[in-house]
């Protein structure tokens, strides 16, 4: 009976019924780190996820619909764990989540386990937990091509009866086995026959359950499959003494050369699209108020934001790759040693590069971390480093005062290099913060590091696919939300109060007034009102400044024919745009971060520390560059 | 390599592709716990199969999947010695 195991087989699962009794209608999906469960989550959802939370490493429950039979079950899916003691953050979110804890989120009816079945003694370890909580659960044994190739085999039947459970093996990848699931989900709970759970050791004892698990490898006649060769191979390549640091400096490069080199022209195409696209709706809409408010007030405000869409997606596409091949483990392999230097480890790695795209899903990828004190850390650094929402204020003033001169050679050009420089003080001062935490108030003991280097896989342009889409959709939400409703306001507080019915003009608007307001408080920083209302509205996200700034320049008279560019080299010195750039490259102007911070780190105290450490890092370095700059351009 | 089975050494002190039996660990329980779940448990084979590029972590392969820890927390692992495949035949 050991030769059992490679087809997609499932057993004990009972017949739908007669008489429709309570059906499931929320299903959970948990299983170990590196289970396959994400990719098998896409494959059951396809494109249906409905509430798509944020993308990037998986630690946040997301919500899918499946396609059930003529109805939609909702699938949740669980961030990987290796156990249901809350040890770390993503085990208490799991555990909340299957127990009915959890705001928001109804208690499952069913679970779906999902087992890495090339690793399955170690992965048994889960299943106990999860069985005794005692909801109908399906286990699914995954990757089972890979195990049927290596030579693995077990008996499936013998497994479904030690585990009181059924048990279908599976592949998310291949699309195998997938059937089981449907018809899982189609029985009646009010036919569970939960009576027939077997004694199923204690939920802390490792070495019991280990034992266990073991003697129950032993008793499905379970013969492991041969371990991937490939995976190290390719390992004795990228963890290579010298090649191994040479590759990962070249990967982190080539990210970076792509996403500025092919995503600026796309952006600058994209943007001509955009224009075009409003000059040519312009004669349709009759001239006064109502032109003015579409076209200069929300299409100028809504388009200097979505022209960033090409090279956010691309930064996207490159993490997406990293992970899913497996590199990023690698990565942070390497660069653990590092990033000890500064108190941190090496999980920090994913996290802090996942911060240069956008610091939300980076501050919940940090669940990752055991150590508090570390998560703690690294939450608090990640807005440093330079996201996509600051390329749209630093591309604008770049290409606006730093002259198209090669500074080495063809190879690297002012602008590049003020760019690069950007990013550069972002790293440093994340690194200056997280040494000044972790000597001071945040200081931990050491606790263990455990990184676990899963094998090489291709990733699929499907799984990629869907985390662009999901990534696009957040973004152009913001800009059909968020940033044209602060478009709307001021383009509205610029065009009152009215002068005899008349609009006013740009200096006695409401706006002005507001502007002039704060001036005093910013005119030592280089900056002229209308910075002023930009860094007002950035608060509730950094690119919201190009909006703006685009529809008050768009509305002054003056400045209308300009494009912002040109505008605002005629309304700003040179020292005063430089401290701007590194007024953006300090300052926590990020509603969404600050929202997650408080919700990861459960208090107020955190987000309101970080608000008022960077913004007022941020007003002192702009104070001194602006100070500095104009002395020494007179 | 020799069998010595009576002493523990740390799993530090393997050499590289030495392979030997976890025994004690000797950190606070939740750690204990936390390492004994992706793999570190008592009377598991593991095997010292690789060194990050800049010297630590070291990476070793206990349960046919590559975990790497530290040196402070492999200090911490005893293991006695003795050489094993990852499939478990004695080399």
């Amino acid at each position: 009976m050991n030769c059992h195991s490679t087809e997609s087989s499932i057993v004990t699962i009972p017949e739908a019924p007669e008489h429709p009794g309570r059906e499931i209608s929320t299903v959970a999906l948990i299983g170990p780190p590196n289970s396959g469960k994400s990719t098998l989550f896409n494959r059951l959802t396809r494109l249906r996820q409905k509430v798509g939370n944020y993308p990037g490493v998986t630690v946040e429950q997301r919500v899918g619909l499946l396609a059930g039979r003529g109805r939609e079950i909702r699938i949740i899916d669980l961030p990987g764990v290796y156990s249901l003691t809350p040890y770390s953050e993503d085990e208490r979110v799991a555990l909340n989540v299957l127990t009915g804890h959890m705001d928001g989120l109804p208690r499952p009816d069913a679970i779906l386990l999902v087992l890495d079945v090339t690793h399955l003694s170690r992965q048994l370890v889960l299943a106990a937990p999860v069985i005794a909580l005692g909801l109908p659960t399906l286990v699914l044994l995954n990757m089972a091509d890979v195990f049927a190739k290596g030579g693995g085999s077990l008996d499936v039947l013998k497994l479904a009866v030690e585990l009181g459970a059924p048990v279908a093996m599976v592949s998310a990848t291949q699309e195998t086995g997938l059937d089981a699931v449907d018809r899982f989900l189609r029985q009646d709970l009010s036919h569970n026959p939960s009576s027939l759970l077997p004694v199923l050791p204690t939920l802390q004892d490792v070495p019991q359950c280990r034992k266990w698990a073991t003697q129950v490898g032993g008793r499905i006649d379970y013969q492991k499959h041969l371990p991937s060769v490939w995976s190290r191979r390719l390992d004795d390549v990228f963890l290579h003494k010298y090649w191994g640091p040479l590759i990962f400096l070249i990967v982190v490069g080539a990210v970076f050369q792509t996403v500025f080199g092919l995503g600026q022209p796309m952006s600058t195409a994209f943007q001509d699209l955009l224009t075009k696209l409003g000059l040519h709706l312009a004669p349709l809409i009759p001239a006064g108020v109502l032109r003015s408010l579409l076209l200069d007030g929300l299409w100028k405000g809504v388009s200097s934001v979505l022209v960033f869409l090409p090279q956010i997606l691309l930064l996207f596409f490159f993490i997406g790759l990293l992970e899913d091949s497996g590199y990023l483990a690698r990565a942070a392999l390497i660069s653990d040693r590092t990033m000890r230097a500064v108190g941190l480890n090496g999980k920090a790695f994913i996290p802090l590069l996942s911060a240069y795209a956008c610091a939300v899903p980076a501050i919940m990828a940090t669940r990752t971390i055991e150590n508090k004190r570390d998560r703690i850390a690294t939450i608090l650094i990640a807005p440093f480093m330079t996201c996509s929402a600051r390329l749209p204020i630093y591309t604008l003033l770049i290409a606006a005062f730093i002259p198209d001169r090669p500074v080495v050679g063809v190879l690297l050009g002012a602008r590049a290099c003020a760019m690069l420089s950007l990013y550069v003080l972002g790293f440093l001062m994340a690194i200056a913060t997280a040494k000044l935490l972790k000597s001071s108030v945040l200081k931990s003991a050491a606790a263990p590091f455990v990184l676990e280097l899963p094998d090489y896989r291709w990733p699929t342009f499907q799984s990629i696919g869907i985390r662009l889409l999901d990534r696009g959709q957040v973004f152009l939400r913001q800009a059909g939300t968020v940033i044209l409703a602060v478009s709307l306001l001021v383009w509205v507080l610029t065009n009152i109060p009215l002068h005899n019915g008349h609009l006013p003009q740009l200096e006695q608007s409401v706006i002005a007034h507001l502007g002039h307001g704060i001036e005093p408080l910013i005119r030592p920083l280089g900056f002229n009102w209308k910075i002023g209302i930009g860094l007002l509205t950035s608060i509730i996200a950094r690119e919201v400044i190009v909006g703006t700034l685009g529809t008050i320049y768009g509305t002054d008279p003056a400045t209308r024919a300009m494009t912002l560019q040109n505008a605002l080299r005629q309304d700003l010195t040179f020292a005063g745009a430089m401290a701007l750039l590194v007024f953006f490259a300090f300052a926590m102007q990020c509603t969404s971060t600050l929202a997650v911070v408080r919700r990861e780190t459960n208090s107020w105290k955190w987000p309101a520390i970080q608000f008022l450490y960077m913004t007022t890092i941020a007003y002192a370095a702009a104070f001194a560059v602006n100070q500095i700059l104009s002395a020494m351009l007179k | 390599m020799k069998l010595r089975e009576d002493t523990e050494v740390p799993l530090l002190d393997l050499e590289l592709g030495e392979g030997g039996t976890i025994g004690h660990i000797s950190l606070p329980a939740a750690d204990q716990q936390f390492l004994m779940r992706v793999g570190f448990v008592p009377g598991v084979q593991v095997k010292f199969s690789r060194r990050a590029p800049l010297g630590d972590p070291s990476v070793y392969s206990v349960d046919g999947t590559e975990v790497a820890l530290r040196a402070e927390t492999a200090s911490r692992i005893m293991v006695r010695r003795g050489w094993f495949s990852p499939l478990g035949e004695l080399a």
